[in-house]
């Protein structure tokens, strides 16, 4: 059963005990707003329905018994296994010790103590600095950037030191041991602060590893992959799916490969590529391309960025001759551009269409104009029916 | 005057801790001051006193701005005067003549290789070099007082460090020469020394980074309860970093068994210290951040030695960071790509050599104890010279690195993508191998 999330308030509705996440403004994140709305005659906003429905995967039994999990309780699965398993393994960050502002660390401090799962001061170049030493003393370091947009004071840290620990000590040493996760994408009023998708500042950065995923079950599995792999690896999961997206996950470990494209749907006319969020919505523009066009889309859910699956990509685009990446980020720049351009010199003679980007605007994330700068389904379908008619 | 008063009281509980030696005190002291905050009134309580989550202090009613203390400032504390005597015999460690003659001849050592090396690179044989005149009483004084296993992270002007762990001169030369023998694979420029089996980290080039790193694996040392302390080195001019100040406040919330080790040496390239703080220097931030810390002679070898070694006995015992703050001179520039006359005058650089300098105030030390002579010092250069020039003709001889090990080390496994970008290097070469210097390395 697919699960809409819906932001309408409620006229009737008034102080709902609802969840209080601390964001950075003291405000709410993504829960419902405890704000009386009165009724009136004249036409009052209100909040939009989300510009997506969340598709669940069908469960699987591949990796034992599951339990009923929604995407922050499958990160807390993935944080709980990590910490019964390696002794050495400490999650940190902004207020991770009472849970998290999105929940994630729930309960794990009671479990296994806090030295283990504990707060750090409000800076993020020292967490990730912290995090890379924790990684070069050989423990297991998970460290919490609280929104993605305030990722970039560590920059430095991970582009200059964590990318490159490995590569400029000639092996010596490295940072393998570091993973770090952030909320990611728009959340439906996030703004300029808490949106932002900066996957492509990282993808041109070699030595670190960027994965973002697109449900509960993908987000536990690739989170314990990053957590195992042996490079430091940034793990972004979609914030508008904490609570919306709700899946069968499994309670025991297993992973996902990293830099494995998957196919989620076959198709012979269009290849329709995208990650995170953005893959519940291309999810809905396959389906109404097949029912008003008559197009068949095979849709890829590319996973990790970096590296990231040139292969499964370019063999689908071979088949389909057509390719429409989409993504939240702004179009100059953002990852669509890399895989446009690496398409189009590995398939160049196999293309119908020239290659199409769906994106943000060239803009900062914008808060009342959200509905209007989202590469929502309409601009993606408007965008496939170019395509075929080029 | 309560709240000066309770400052000043900070800055002297922090003094007190290294001059008394009387660690259960000083516990007492500590936790006294943690579990103030702790212990608030309850509010309803009778008695005004402030109840703020965030400070324990006590009120005061007139309006009085805190000075701070950049005239007297914090004492600088020395085991020596500048002539190698002992002041407070006390103080003096009492190490023995093998040990001292060790430390003088690493410093020396150095200082001749220092001397090579700078030549070479304006010889055009190297492309980069970095000097340490000056300050090779901070690295041995330290690297002495340290254990084998402690992990040091360095800014990269603590070749000193290396050298007194035993760090051979051949592999020196082999990463200034970028060479085949260099154990970072000829990735980074000279004077980048790493060697995971005397565990020092490789130095990166940009400034402060590694502050945060080093209470990072201070933290987990800790949890690892193996007896390892962790040594950060950096520069008074590193120190406005923010990277620095996310560092020192990391390590005292987390109580990590840290020793940050700040060379002060008057310059950050061209910067002097009055343009690059206005404050009493590093060692009085260290009160700040809720840090013990000191203030000490960098060209005293001993008192460099007695502070580390305490502050080492004492962040492992009990889990917190020290600052160190030792004052030295830059006597050499920057770098071989800076000319410091430019900014200074070579009779400030002359005082420093002449009248200031660790390795002469270790000699008169040592000498005056009848433990070396004219006959020894020039054995000694005679020998040390010697074996920096076997170094460096082996080093001049040598191949550069095989040209896949641009590849490799990127990730733990190479991507595909990179797998063709290498393979795509290759198949360039076959046809223009003329244009590129490939008989300079390994086949």
């Amino acid at each position: 059963m697919a699960a809409a999330a819906r932001f309408i308030l409620s006229a009737t509705s008034f102080c709902k005990a609802s969840v209080h996440t601390w964001s950075r403004l003291g405000g709410v994140a993504h829960s419902v707003s405890s704000v009386c709305v009165p009724q009136t005659n004249t036409r009052i906003q209100r909040r939009h329905a989300a510009h997506f429905t969340f598709q669940p995967d069908p469960v699987s039994a591949q990796h034992g018994p599951t339990q009923k999990m929604n995407l922050f309780q499958s990160v807390t699965s993935a944080l709980d296994n990590t910490l019964a398993s390696d002794p050495t393994a400490v999650i940190f960050g902004e207020d991770v010790a009472f849970g998290g502002v999105f929940r994630c660390t729930v309960g794990l401090r009671d479990k296994y103590g806090k030295d283990r799962v504990f707060n750090t001061p409000l800076c993020e170049q020292g967490i990730v600095g912290f995090g890379i030493g924790i990684a070069v003393a050989g423990a297991t370091a998970i460290a919490e950037i609280q929104f993605a947009d305030y990722i970039y004071p560590a920059f430095d840290q991970i582009v200059n030191e964590a990318a490159k620990y490995r590569y400029r000590s000639g092996n010596l040493f490295n940072c393998g041991n570091l993973t770090i996760r952030a909320p990611w994408g728009c959340v439906g009023h996030g703004s300029l602060y808490h949106s932002q998708s900066p996957e492509a500042f990282f993808a041109h950065c070699p030595g670190i590893k960027v994965v973002i995923p697109r449900s509960p079950v993908q987000a536990k599995g690739l989170l314990l992959s990053c957590i195992a792999d042996k490079n430091p690896c940034i793990f972004f999961e979609p914030k508008i799916l904490y609570r919306a997206a709700v899946e069968q996950v499994p309670t025991e470990p297993y992973q996902i490969s990293l830099s494995q494209a998957e196919v989620l749907q076959e198709g012979s006319d269009v290849t329709l590529l995208a990650w995170g969020t953005q893959v519940h919505v291309m999810r809905e523009v396959a389906a109404m391309a097949q029912e008003k066009l008559g197009v068949s889309c095979e849709l890829i859910d590319l996973r990790t960025i970096l590296p990231w699956d040139i292969d499964t990509v370019c063999k689908s685009v071979m088949k389909t001759g057509r390719l429409l990446i989409s993504h939240e980020a702004p179009l100059t720049g953002g990852f669509a551009a890399e895989i446009s351009s690496t398409v189009q010199e590995e398939c160049f003679l196999n293309l119908e269409a020239p290659i199409t980007r769906v994106c943000g605007y060239d803009t900062p994330f914008p808060h009342i104009f959200e509905p209007f700068y989202i590469p929502d389904k309409w601009k993606c379908f408007d965008a496939i029916k170019k395509m075929i008619n080029y | 005057m309560a709240a000066v008063g309770g400052l000043r009281r900070l800055c002297t509980v922090g003094l007190g801790a290294v001059y008394r030696n009387k660690t259960s005190k000083i516990y007492q002291y500590r936790s006294f001051r943690v579990n103030g905050v702790l212990q608030q009134q309850s509010f309803d309580s009778l008695e005004e006193k402030p109840q703020f989550p965030g400070a324990s202090a006590e009120f005061v009613d007139h309006l009085e701005f805190i000075q701070p203390n950049v005239i007297s400032g914090i004492p600088v504390y020395r085991v020596m005067d500048r002539q190698g005597q002992i002041i407070n015999p006390s103080e003096d460690p009492q190490l023995s003549k093998e040990t001292v003659l060790n430390f003088y001849q690493k410093m020396t050592l150095l200082n001749t290789m220092d001397r090579i090396l700078y030549e070479s690179q304006r010889q055009g044989r190297i492309s980069f070099y970095m000097t340490n005149y000056g300050e090779e009483g901070t690295h041995v004084g330290s690297a002495a007082a340290l254990d084998p296993n402690d992990l040091v992270f360095g800014q990269y002007r603590e070749a000193g460090v290396l050298m007194f762990r035993g760090f051979p001169l051949d592999l020196f030369m082999a990463q200034c020469y970028a060479s085949a023998d260099d154990l970072g694979k000829g990735r980074q420029m000279p004077v980048h020394y790493g060697c995971k089996d005397l565990n020092f980290v490789t130095i990166s080039s940009p400034l402060a980074t590694q502050i945060p790193q080093a209470a990072g694996a201070a933290y987990a040392m800790k949890r690892e309860n193996a007896n390892r302390a962790v040594i950060c080195y950096f520069g008074e001019g590193a120190a406005s970093e923010g990277d620095a100040h996310a560092g020192f406040n990391f390590s005292a919330t987390l109580e990590c068994p840290l020793i940050f080790f700040c060379r002060n040496n008057g310059y950050a390239i061209s910067t002097p210290t009055n343009e690059q703080y206005r404050g009493d220097g590093i060692a009085a931030r260290g009160p700040g951040y809720g840090m013990l810390s000191i203030r000490v002679d960098g060209n005293d070898v001993f008192a460099v030695y007695n502070a580390t070694k305490e502050a080492r006995r004492r962040a492992v015992a009990e889990n917190q960071p020290f600052l160190i703050e030792a004052m030295t001179y830059r006597i050499g520039h920057h770098s071989t790509s800076d000319d410091s006359s430019a900014y200074r005058s070579v009779d400030e650089v002359n005082y420093w050599d002449k009248q200031d300098h660790p390795i002469s105030r270790l000699r008169h030390y040592m000498t005056a104890r009848g433990w070396w002579g004219e006959e020894e010092e020039r054995a000694w250069r005679k020998q040390s010279r010697k074996r920096v020039m076997e170094a460096f003709e082996k080093a001049e001889k040598r191949q550069k690195p095989h040209p896949d090990l641009l590849f490799s080390d990127v990730y733990l496994e190479m991507p595909l993508r990179l797998e063709k970008q290498k393979e795509a290097m290759w198949r360039h070469l076959e046809q223009y191998r003329e244009h590129y210097p490939l008989d300079l390395y390994e086949k």
